[in-house]
């Protein structure tokens, strides 16, 4: 704990805001959709570290308390968004995004 | 105890969800049965809504309320009963009826908790609770490709702009140190940080409202969509946000109107422009309706940053008008959609000829839509643009009143097209079940109505000047 603490705020910004930027890159460049729902978790544990770090930094129980219930949320979407993903393998057999392109102007 | 009725419209929802899991687990009943009962029960809740609305704080202030977010979820009730009643026909035909009441339900109990949401805790749960069963929603056709995609789509940008969010929600909270909006709204302060966040917050935002540069998922996911879905989609998910919009950035950040202003003045422009410039190329109806409602956002933000109990008011009454316009355009789309099967501008060449009807509900829906008096459409734009006048930026107004005459090309193509055109091969005449002529009568009379009646703007501009002296910001 102590040696967490003598950690500057700064180091954990710059580490969260790396690892989000990572995982949004993620988002806009790969293909298969199961890796972006994986780039998509990257992107919401970037934001956990950040609020743990600013919980403890403001010594307030509240960003904690908001880190379990991302976790939850997240692990609800991927199961929705993995569910959607099996039925689009089953009709177009296969998760590379670029080919589900029925939809378009 | 007596506090709970402060969570009246929220736990009839949850009435609604847990009565609709028991119809479900209960011994089989046929869908016309189950609709039967599920519309009694949406209107017994719309009902209800009504009465006793009380203003109050609850669970440590997380949870707050007034009458104008209860007039807000009466009007988010009131749409989800014209969606049951209008695309009766395609819920008829559908396998998994109940679990599509559950999913919506589920829905808006997220939105009534989004609009009533005084931490940006509850508010990020609601909001999660509003767009995951969404995107199941969305996938709902369950033996058509397009229909997953749409959901497919629905999910990953969702989750991605919730991501977006949540990055803002975290710097504003660093920069805080509070999770509550009305501690935070006192301490804030612009410095980069906050613009920063400010601006992930919107982005964020403007992913859910389909603002212009975060638009590209709405055109796919609402074509791909049941009809159902759509009208849900663009009309109450769109609503809920607008609210929430209205009252979270406006109140919580006050101090950093300059910078809202900005960013919601560019939006605005976009919206209206790229949104109508796409309307006009649109051969499918529900994408043509999705354009239509890209541009009607750029024309809400227009109306938002006005900064006023004006703006708020006018927000407020168009989406009263937009319910019940775009509605009723859904309506006959869906139904022409289920009966006959075809969804293309083309198709409804000659469609006064078969079902002079129909024609006419969609040409004064479109009349509505595009702002033409005597109909609600031009009030409702009239406050937003007067609303946003108010700022005194008349660069934002020119580009609005321009947008408004380009939209009107492209909603009278579609009353040519229907009156005029002619086919040799136009959609056959549809039979109208009660529901949906019930749906259709609802939408037209208040379309109307509230186009010659200045009773609901008042009603709303009341709530909204107590709504926002009440509330301790």
């Amino acid at each position: 704990m102590n040696i967490l603490q003598t950690i500057p705020l700064n180091h954990y910004i710059m580490l969260s805001a790396l690892l989000f930027s990572i995982g949004a890159m993620g988002v806009l460049l790969r293909r298969n959709a199961i890796i972006l729902l994986m780039c998509v978790e990257l992107m919401l544990n970037a934001v956990n570290l950040l609020f743990a770090a600013f919980s403890v930094h403001h010594a307030d129980g509240g960003g904690q308390v908001m880190v379990i219930f991302i976790m939850t949320v997240a692990a609800a979407e991927v199961a929705v968004g993995l569910a959607i993903i099996v039925m689009m393998f089953r009709k177009a057999g296969t998760t590379d995004i670029n080919l589900f392109d029925t939809l378009k102007w | 105890m007596t506090d709970l009725i402060l969570l009246k419209h929220e736990l009839l929802l949850t009435a609604l969800l847990l009565i609709f899991i028991l119809m479900k687990l209960g011994k089989d009943i046929s869908n016309s049965s189950f609709l039967k009962m599920s519309n009694a029960l949406l209107l017994i809740n719309f009902i209800i809504g009504f009465f006793g609305n009380q203003h109050g704080q609850m669970f440590a202030s997380m949870f707050q309320t007034n009458e104008l977010m209860a007039l807000q979820k009466n009007m988010l009730n009131g749409g989800l009963l014209l969606i049951s009643l209008s695309s009766s026909r395609w819920l008829n035909n559908h396998i998994h009826l109940p679990e599509f009441f559950m999913l919506i339900v589920a829905t808006l109990l997220g939105m009534f908790f989004m609009i009533s949401s005084n931490n940006l805790l509850v508010f990020y749960l609601a909001l999660e609770l509003a767009t995951i069963p969404l995107a199941a929603l969305c996938s709902f056709d369950l033996d058509k490709r397009q229909s997953s995609e749409a959901g497919m789509k629905m999910i990953m940008s969702s989750a991605f702009a919730s991501g977006i969010l949540l990055m803002g929600i975290s710097l504003v909270y660093g920069v805080t140190g509070t999770l509550a909006f009305t501690e935070m709204s006192s301490l804030i302060a612009s410095d980069h940080l906050t613009v920063f966040a400010l601006i992930l917050l919107f982005a964020g935002f403007a992913f859910k409202l389909s603002v212009v540069p975060f638009h590209l998922w709405t055109a796919d996911v609402y074509e791909g969509s049941p009809v159902a879905v759509t009208s849900y989609l663009s009309v109450i998910s769109k609503g809920a946000m607008v609210f929430v919009f209205t009252s979270v950035l406006y109140q919580v950040f006050k101090p950093m109107q300059e910078v809202m202003y900005q960013l919601i003045y560019i939006g605005a422009v976009l919206s209206m422009t790229i949104g109508n410039l796409f309307a006009m190329r649109q051969q499918n109806i529900k994408r043509f309706l999705a354009f239509s409602s890209i541009a009607q956002v750029g024309f809400i933000l227009t109306g938002i940053s006005g900064f006023s109990h004006t703006g708020a008011a006018s927000a407020t009454f168009f989406i009263l008008v937009y319910v019940f316009s775009n509605m009723a355009a859904f309506a006959v789309a869906g139904i022409v959609s289920s009966a006959i099967g075809r969804e293309t501008i083309d198709d409804y060449k000659g469609f006064y000829r078969t079902n002079p009807f129909l024609s006419w509900v969609l040409a004064i829906a479109l009349f509505s839509l595009a702002g033409i008096p005597p109909t609600a459409g031009f009030f409702g734009k009239f406050f937003l643009l007067s609303a946003g006048a108010a700022k005194g930026n008349y660069v934002l107004i020119t580009i609005a009143a321009l947008n408004m005459i380009i939209s009107l090309y492209y909603y009278l193509r579609i009353v040519r097209a229907m009156f005029m055109d002619k086919n040799e091969t136009p959609i056959g005449s549809v039979n109208l079940s009660f529901n949906e002529r019930a749906a259709i009568i609802i939408c037209i009379a208040g379309i109307l109505i509230s186009g010659i009646w200045n009773g609901p703007f008042h009603t709303i501009h009341h709530s909204v000047t107590e709504a926002f002296s009440i509330t301790p910001f």
